[in-house]
């Protein structure tokens, strides 16, 4: 199966450990090839003027367009939204091939400790990967596929994936080789 | 995890809020569906099945959030209804929660409140839920088969019908009609040891005499004009099973004299035939004549009386038990959604009311057809007072109730049943009634009880 692409997007510059540890650790949630791509476009035309947020449905319009192949991530640092929500901290296509995640949200409650930010940030990766590859939210609350609302969510949680949505994921990866 | 997913509608007239409040909630298993106004909830609403959660927005051109509310509060009782308010409107949202809303929501609102207010109502709606199912499962043990009550006459006539089912012996089930009288000698039928075998229900008011009589006993070929083909009767028909004698009043004298001796040989006789034939069947018989009074006034017979009266249960009008409306009400449309393919969950407070306070002349047949016809006229789930076409009953007395009688009447009554106790013997009566034979044959003069 083709790797999935992990692509940072966001305004400022990002360590470049952060996303090889973001790799590590989906390459190991999914049991699935991840690598990181480098590409000095950013996506334009997403910001609402007023909320001064960005539209996540624009960025994964955005992602497509300039991935035409192939499943990827966008990790930025910009605020997300959708609307009649005050902020997401990423959304994918359900089944689809793009994904975003934003670290705006993640250093709520530990702004001082890097380390924290990047592990929500893997969580939530693995999460809004999971549902492009076509999971939907899980009720055992420590499984990466439960819902976040909240960064507490995002800490309760484990960072891999329950044995139910392990089973789930292999059934449809490997039914897409077939196909 | 329940079977049933959770039914989500999001009324919204902008498209963008429709599609991605609906994808984040589809996210978390719920079935989301949508409308763009307040009419196209309306008719999502009386279409097929329940829905559990309404989130609508409270400004909506033409029909608005509040009007949406006042028709879910009406077609989905039990559907929590949240307002989704901006910010500028905040206290018409408010307001509306004392119109019913279950709460509000300010746009753009934290995930984190939109999935614990979610969480809540699936939650708090689960417990309603399984408490209804248990109080159902409840019930059904206060049921006796398919008799509903929870009325204490009617623990009474269960205890009775229970203790009577098994023996074998003859029931004499007395009541107005539609007070239910059929329904009680299937499950006192159900109930005991023949339950195998058939139970065969006759009406003996619907027939000619002669008609009658062969209904009952069979006819060979050619015993009468028309007479074609042998055929069983319905004494034959239940043989190691039941017979329900309904409307036993209205039979005539001369069939009475046949009934009697088929009770008393347990052999029939066919019309035209002369081998008379054993059968072995349990007599229930029913009807909603004051029978003691017809024994009395001579128009029954009174030996045939005697051996129909082993045990006797009078079934109290429904005008007497009105605690059974509700329990009623529920069954009924239990029924008739299966019937009619309608998914009915129950019938509004006011139509409940109004059902409460009639005083259903024809008992719970009436009941049955008034249902009957909501649940046909019924849009959505719920039958509402206009569906019922109930009329007002004509005169009854204040509370619904029969006008009690009068003390002459009383008196009369009490005599006839002691006459019928003491099987005519008027000293026994007299010494019963704890007045001396004079003054009982005055009385039994005076009502008219013997020429
Ligand atoms: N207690 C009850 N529970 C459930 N259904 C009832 C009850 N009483 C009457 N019914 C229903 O009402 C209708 C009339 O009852 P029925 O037994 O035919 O009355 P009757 O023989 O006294 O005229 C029937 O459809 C019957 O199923
Ligand atoms: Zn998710
Ligand atoms: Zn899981």
């Amino acid at each position: 199966m083709e790797a999935i692409g992990l692509w940072w997007i966001g305004e400022r510059e990002e360590s470049p450990g952060t996303m090889e540890h973001v790799r590590l650790h989906v390459a190991r949630a999914l049991a699935l090839p991840a690598l990181v791509l480098e590409g000095p476009e950013r996506p334009t035309g997403t910001l609402d003027p007023r909320r001064q947020q960005h539209s996540s449905a624009r960025i994964l319009e955005w992602l497509l367009r300039a991935r035409p192949e192939g499943r990827v991530l966008g990790v930025t640092d910009v605020d997300l939204f959708i609307p009649v929500l005050t902020f997401v901290f990423g959304e994918a296509q359900l089944g689809g091939r793009a994904a975003v995640v934003s670290t705006a949200r993640l250093a709520e409650g530990a702004p001082r400790d890097p380390r924290v930010r990047v592990e929500r940030l893997a969580k939530e990766a693995v999460h809004e990967l999971g549902h492009a590859l076509g999971l939907t939210h899980c009720p055992d609350i420590v499984c990466a596929m439960s819902r976040s609302a909240s960064v507490r969510d995002v800490d309760r949680k484990a960072g891999v994936l329950c044995r139910d949505c392990r089973s789930r994921l292999r059934d449809s990866t490997s039914g897409a080789e077939g196909a | 995890m329940t079977a049933e997913k959770t039914r989500v509608l999001v009324v919204d007239d902008e498209e963008i809020v429709r599609e991605s409040l609906g994808g984040w909630l589809a996210q978390d298993g719920l079935q989301v569906e949508s409308a763009p106004d307040g009419p196209a909830a309306v008719e999502r609403m009386k279409g097929e099945g329940k829905w559990s959660i309404l989130l609508v927005d409270l400004k909506m051109p033409g029909m608005d959030g509040i009007q949406v509310l006042e028709e879910a509060r009406r077609l989905q009782p039990d559907a929590a209804v949240v307002i989704m308010t901006a910010y500028a409107t905040v206290d018409t949202a408010v307001a509306a929660i004392k119109r019913g809303a279950y709460d509000y929501l300010v746009k753009p609102f934290d995930p984190e409140e939109l999935s614990l207010l979610i969480q809540k109502i699936v939650s708090q709606q689960q417990l309603v839920h399984e408490n209804a199912v248990l109080r159902k499962a409840l019930r059904r043990e206060y049921d006796f088969h398919d008799v509903v009550s929870k009325s204490p006459a009617m623990r009474q006539v269960f205890e009775l019908a229970r203790v009577a089912a098994p023996s074998g012996s003859t029931v004499l089930i007395l009541g107005e009609s539609g007070t239910g009288k059929e329904v009680l000698a299937r499950a006192i039928h159900e109930e005991s040891p023949r339950k195998e075998a058939p139970f065969v229900a006759v009406s003996c008011a619907a027939l000619s005499e002669s008609l009658l009589e062969s209904e009952l006993f069979g006819h060979e070929r050619g015993a009468f004009t028309g007479a074609t083909a042998r055929r069983k009767g319905k004494f034959e028909a239940a043989h190691g099973g039941t017979l329900f004698l309904d409307e036993i009043g209205d039979v005539s004298p001369k069939l009475q004299v046949d009934l009697l001796r088929v009770l008393e040989e347990r052999k029939v006789q066919r019309v035209g035939g002369n081998e008379p034939v054993d059968v072995d069947v349990r007599i229930v018989a029913a009807t909603n004549r004051d029978l003691r009074q017809a024994v009395a006034a001579g128009k029954f017979r009174e030996d045939l009386f005697y051996r129909l009266n082993v045990i006797s249960i009078q079934l109290p009008p429904l005008r007497d038990r009105k605690e059974d409306v509700p329990l009623l009400v529920e069954r009924f449309l239990e029924l008739l959604a299966v019937e009619l393919g309608k998914p009915l969950t129950g019938v509004s407070a006011e139509a409940l009311a109004a059902l409460m306070a009639h005083a259903w002349p024809g008992n719970v047949r009436e009941l049955r057809n008034v249902l009957e016809r909501g649940a046909v006229v019924a849009q959505g789930s719920v039958v509402q007072l206009e569906d019922l076409g109930l009329k007002p009953t004509a005169p009854a007395a204040p509370g619904g109730k029969a006008v009690p009688p009068s003390l002459d009447e009383v008196e009369r009554r009490h005599v006839i049943e002691v006459l019928s106790y003491t099987g005519g013997n008027v000293t026994q009566a007299a010494r019963i009634l704890r007045i001396d034979r004079v003054t009982l044959y005055n009385k039994m003069r005076r009502y008219q009880l013997r020429d």
